[in-house]
């Protein structure tokens, strides 16, 4: 078929699981440290870094990796440091990262177009090198986030335990903040940043029902948001329906067919 | 006691939260083998001085000494495991040692929960999970075993078992043992010196023991021997701010 033999409809599969493979194990420790509304902070605050690539003139992936980094930062600084909840704290930095970003680009004539594919994505442009970035970050993560796996659980079931035990807790939180920052930075182009959170947060709930243990629900949930990406792409081309939005909502489908399947246990 | 045989000693420890004093000039030690019961109102400080001498908290002033490579198995007061996390009750003690199904299944049996091996942890009850945790202290073969009110929310005859497994553990394992009590006069009877904590050390003694208290026999029933009776020994009071009142001569 010369459906196939066109690259762009390649590129966009593999670019999407690349990235929800990656997604999926992070983002169940995203759930499981109840840290959903933290990524949706870090991927507002990637606009600002797509501003400040542009800005610097370097690779945008990089400016967005440097203000999630950033962003990470000044949160973890800011939850010991001040009286305020930490939802609030992350409201405030959401919402001010996400338009001072777009404060900034509006200084840029032609970047003022892109704005919508910055927040909804657009994964049927990703170039060969937005691919090279994505299976490179992606691989970087993996192997980072298997080394981390047994410090960074401890970690999540109870932070004074594990330092007691000898962990060093702040140097594997600051790792887990960089590790959403990378994905944050790799995911934006595809599903744009009002919807990352959906990459790490969807798919491990989905899986959650049919896991026994922490490392089977990784697995799973990767294997379904390959699913939900695939799923979605093809709709996207059936339909002619926006691509990544289309890969979210069949990623939320199909957490609503797990629920219905399986009732939670009493 | 000299120096070099404490597992841990803390000196002049002074913690504040903004304003307020929550520790000042504390002084602690134990010994190898020691039971040590913290006793005192809430508020007064007793978690705030587990968390300095667990290292996780940096007091304002004073220091903390520690045995090197110093083992502690920490039991923490309350623990809330997401339910969204999948976790086994073997896979939760792996994570303080990885040490295979039978170490697991033995220190579970020790602490008198082997059955429980392969539940989910979220199935698993308050009082029972305590008991995990033990487990998983214990894997770590820890020379101090530090609980944080352990007995709180366990009706008496929880306690009494509670206490004579800790006993046990003691006499078998011949570790140190630093408790955290929420009764301010009933305390485990192998407790070898209470600390009464409220913002500094109030007193500090022997308990003794329950059969010498027909009173406490009689409020309690037969809680026989795993209780002791402390008797407060104050020479001065605090006011409603918590600062040391001295006592008038004659005394309360």
């Amino acid at each position: 078929m010369d459906l196939f033999a066109d690259p762009f409809v390649w590129r966009a599969p593999v670019a999407g699981i690349g990235v929800a493979v990656v997604a999926a194990p992070l983002g169940c420790f995203v759930v499981w440290r109840r840290m959903a509304y933290f990524g949706d902070t870090l991927s507002h605050a990637a606009l600002l870094g797509v501003a400040l690539g542009v800005v610097m003139g370097v690779e945008p992936m990089l400016g967005v990796l440097l203000a999630a980094l950033t962003t990470g930062t000044v949160l973890v600084t800011l939850q010991r440091f001040s009286e305020f909840a930490v939802d609030t704290v992350l409201g405030i930095l959401a919402h001010s990262t996400l338009a001072l970003g777009v404060v900034v680009l509006s200084f840029f004539e032609n970047l003022r177009v892109d704005l919508f594919s910055y927040l909804f994505g657009d994964i049927l442009a990703v170039t060969p090198g937005d691919i090279g970035w994505i299976l490179g970050g992606g691989a970087v993560v993996l192997m980072l986030l298997i080394a981390l796996w047994r410090p960074l659980m401890a970690l999540t079931v109870h932070p004074d335990l594990a330092q007691v035990e000898g962990i060093p807790v702040t140097v594997v939180r600051l790792a887990f903040i960089l590790l959403l920052a990378i994905v944050v930075a790799v995911a934006m182009r595809l599903v744009g940043i009002l919807l990352i959170t959906s990459l790490l947060v969807i798919p491990p709930a989905t899986a959650r029902r049919f896991a026994r243990t922490p490392a089977s629900m990784a697995l799973l949930a990767a294997g379904v948001a390959a699913l939900g990406v695939t799923a979605g792409l093809g709709a996207s081309l059936t339909w002619d329906s926006p691509a990544g939005p289309s890969m979210v909502v069949a990623s939320a489908l199909l957490f609503v067919a797990a629920v219905s399947m399986a009732p939670a246990r009493a | 006691m000299a120096d070099d045989q404490a597992l841990i000693r803390a000196d002049g420890i002074a913690v504040d939260f903004g304003d307020r004093k929550i520790l000042h000039d504390v002084g602690v030690a134990i010994a190898p083998g020691e039971i040590v019961t913290l006793i005192g109102p809430n508020g007064g400080g007793k978690t705030t001085l587990v968390r300095v001498l667990l290292g996780l908290l940096r007091p304002g002033s004073g220091r903390v000494r520690r045995r090197a490579r110093l083992r502690i198995g920490y039991v923490p007061q309350r623990m809330h495991i997401e339910p969204t996390l999948p976790l086994s009750v073997s896979g939760f003690l792996a994570l303080g040692r990885r040490a295979g199904r039978d170490a697991y299944r033995a220190a579970l049996a020790e602490v008198g929960v082997a059955h429980l091996l392969d539940s989910p942890v979220q199935q698993v009850s308050g009082g029972e999970f305590q008991r995990v945790v033990l487990a998983r202290a214990l894997l770590r073969e820890p020379a101090l075993l530090v609980l944080d009110e352990p007995a709180q929310g366990v009706d008496i005859g929880g306690q009494r078992e509670l206490y004579r497994l800790i006993a046990g553990l003691r006499e078998r394992r011949g570790c140190a043992v630093l408790l955290v009590s929420h009764d301010l006069h009933l305390v485990m009877a192998a407790t070898d010196r209470v600390l009464c904590i409220n913002g500094h050390v109030c007193c500090t003694g022997e308990p003794a023991t329950v059969t010498d208290h027909p009173e406490y026999r009689r409020l309690f029933g037969p809680i026989d021997r795993e209780f002791a009776v402390y008797t407060h020994a104050h020479d001065h009071e605090h006011d409603v701010h918590g600062d040391v009142v001295e006592t008038e001569t004659g005394g309360a």
